[in-house]
């Protein structure tokens, strides 16, 4: 395991090398496979009449993991589409380490950036492990095999999806995603539908190997927890623009139980239930009775 | 239970033979036909027209439900033609494909090959429209475009469609040929059926009708077959 370890970190300083030398924009050439710089200015996106994104700015410096939140229909995963190549700005700039995304060069879809989806989205005609190998050149098939131990699924290799559970498909799909050695991985919702103690489970995978690769990462979440628990930074995106920016300097691994999670959590969710639309109707109409068990209504349907 | 009741209706005279001809009677037929070899050269004959026909009509159908399935441009030249032209039923074209080919074997090869495009022709096209938006997706976004996206997404994608086009297709196949066959042919199992009914040979054709099942039969077989090892990754189609 060791050894396969190593001849990964290999084919990556290989590729950096060709990539730097390639674009040219960059002056440093990276030491190992490190994670991309994001720049967007006054990004915005309309389907239509439809406003999603509007005059977003953000840096996200590389290698850290930044986690939105939001309600649905907010715009979040719109912002990682966009950043992902999969649908097209209407406004505004992304710069990927300092060079302007041209959307016209190859649909717009960069090879140091992957995406994980919500829905695991395996192809359910080939092998896990031909999965994991999808888009990698011939030469390559063998590292498919090493990132799939890496996500502990080794012997699950010659397998159907169909006979995987959910948390398993996920690996699987995060194994596919980093076997091309992203330096900007973007997570789209990939833990909505696992259970519980599953989710407990990858955070703690996704993070060891953030923490090894050094890639930058974009989570977009519906869970402040979960953001809380994986993020350096999280995001809070409403109406299509970012409302709130909230550093989490807690030391790695994090103890979801401690006071000062508890505290970040309760303000992120505050911040999070004062955007209900809900909420001012139900002020003031104080006569009809116990303001707290309003609250904890608001709150419940929020988790809802 | 079926067979036995049948031969003892007739061997008792409940039932005339030249209505029906009692299973012994049929099976002595197919016996004498066997000996004479008749049977396999007629079985042979029509075999090979509905595999002619099947491949040149299920190879176009293929062919272009591709086509039209994959490309727009295709779709707006030639689908509305098709659909105009899929609303004649091919047994319609008899006549004129006599005319046409005369009542020689590119005739009945011709009317298989049409009788069949269409049920390949639509599956093919409906498959590939209907391929996974978010599988498509993906693959995209994981650098995979042109025939390696059409290999590993689209085809297999579309294959459950198109087998469900296959298996319409070889049931069509025999429907036609049979008609095609009991019209105009000096050879291939219609034909044998139809010179029995001249001289009242009701246990040959007896004999004729029971291979048109066998026969439809193992092409379903064939058709079930090839679904089970291409679609082994889906579950409705796994043992367990």
């Amino acid at each position: 395991m060791k050894q396969q370890g190593m001849i990964i970190q290999h084919a990556g300083l290989e590729r950096d090398v060709v990539s730097a030398t390639v674009r040219r924009a960059s002056l440093v050439e990276p030491q190992r496979q490190s994670g991309i710089a994001v720049q967007l200015r006054g990004v915005g996106k309309a389907y239509g009449e439809k406003t999603i994104l509007n005059g977003i700015d953000l840096t996200i410096p590389p290698g850290e993991l930044v986690a939105i939140v939001g309600r649905s229909g907010s715009g979040k995963s719109t912002l990682l589409r966009l950043l992902a190549g999969l649908d097209k700005v209407s406004g505004g700039s992304v710069a990927y380490d300092g060079v302007l995304s041209s959307a016209a060069s190859d649909n717009g879809i960069r090879e140091d950036v992957r995406v994980m989806f919500q829905d695991s989205r395996l192809l359910p005609w080939k092998k896990v492990l031909a999965n994991v190998a999808l888009g990698l050149p011939r030469s390559r098939h063998q590292e498919a095999r090493g990132v799939l131990e890496q996500v502990g699924l080794a012997d699950r290799a010659d397998d159907w999806p169909a006979h995987l559970s959910g948390g398993q498909r996920q690996r699987v799909a995060l194994a596919r995603a980093l076997v091309h050695k992203p330096r900007l991985l973007l997570l789209d919702e990939p833990l909505g539908a696992l259970d519980a103690l599953t989710r407990i489970e990858m955070h703690a995978l996704i993070e060891h190997i953030w923490r090894a690769n050094g890639f930058t990462a974009l989570l977009v979440t519906h869970d402040p927890a979960e953001a809380i628990a994986l993020a350096d930074r999280v995001l809070l995106v409403e109406d299509g623009a970012i409302a709130m920016d909230l550093r989490v300097d807690l030391p790695r691994p994090r103890a979801l139980g401690s006071a000062a999670f508890a505290a970040l959590q309760d303000r992120l969710l505050r911040r999070l239930l004062q955007a209900d639309p809900a909420a001012p109707v139900a002020e003031p109409a104080q006569d009809l009775g116990d303001i707290s068990l309003q609250r904890t209504v608001s709150e419940v349907r929020w988790a809802i | 239970m079926l067979i036995a009741v049948w031969q003892l209706a007739s061997s008792r005279g409940w039932m005339s033979n030249r209505i029906l001809p009692a299973p012994l009677g049929v099976a002595k037929a197919f016996w004498t036909l066997t000996l004479s070899g008749d049977i396999w050269a007629n079985v042979k004959v029509s075999s090979l027209r509905a595999l002619a026909g099947f491949v040149i009509g299920g190879g176009l159908g293929l062919g272009f439900g591709l086509l039209t399935g994959s490309f727009k441009t295709m779709e707006t030249l030639f689908d509305t033609t098709l659909q105009m032209v899929r609303n004649i039923p091919p047994l319609a074209l008899i006549p004129l494909v006599i005319l046409w080919f005369g009542i020689d074997e590119s005739a009945k090869v011709f009317l298989v090959s049409v009788g069949v495009f269409f049920p390949l022709y639509l599956n093919t096209f409906h498959g590939i429209r209907s391929v996974d938006r978010g599988l498509l997706e993906m693959a995209r976004s994981y650098g995979l475009s042109g025939w390696p996206l059409y290999r590993d997404v689209i085809l297999p994608g579309a294959l459950p469609s198109i087998l469900v086009g296959v298996r319409f297709s070889l049931g069509l196949m025999w429907v036609i040929l049979i008609v095609a066959e009991t019209i105009s042919a000096q050879s291939g199992i219609g034909y044998m059926t139809m010179n029995a009914r001249e001289f009242l040979q009701t246990d040959v054709m007896l004999v004729g009708i029971l291979l048109y099942a066998v026969l439809g039969k193992l092409a379903d077989l064939l058709a079930n077959g090839l679904s089970r090892y291409w679609l082994r990754w889906h579950p409705s189609y796994q043992a367990t």
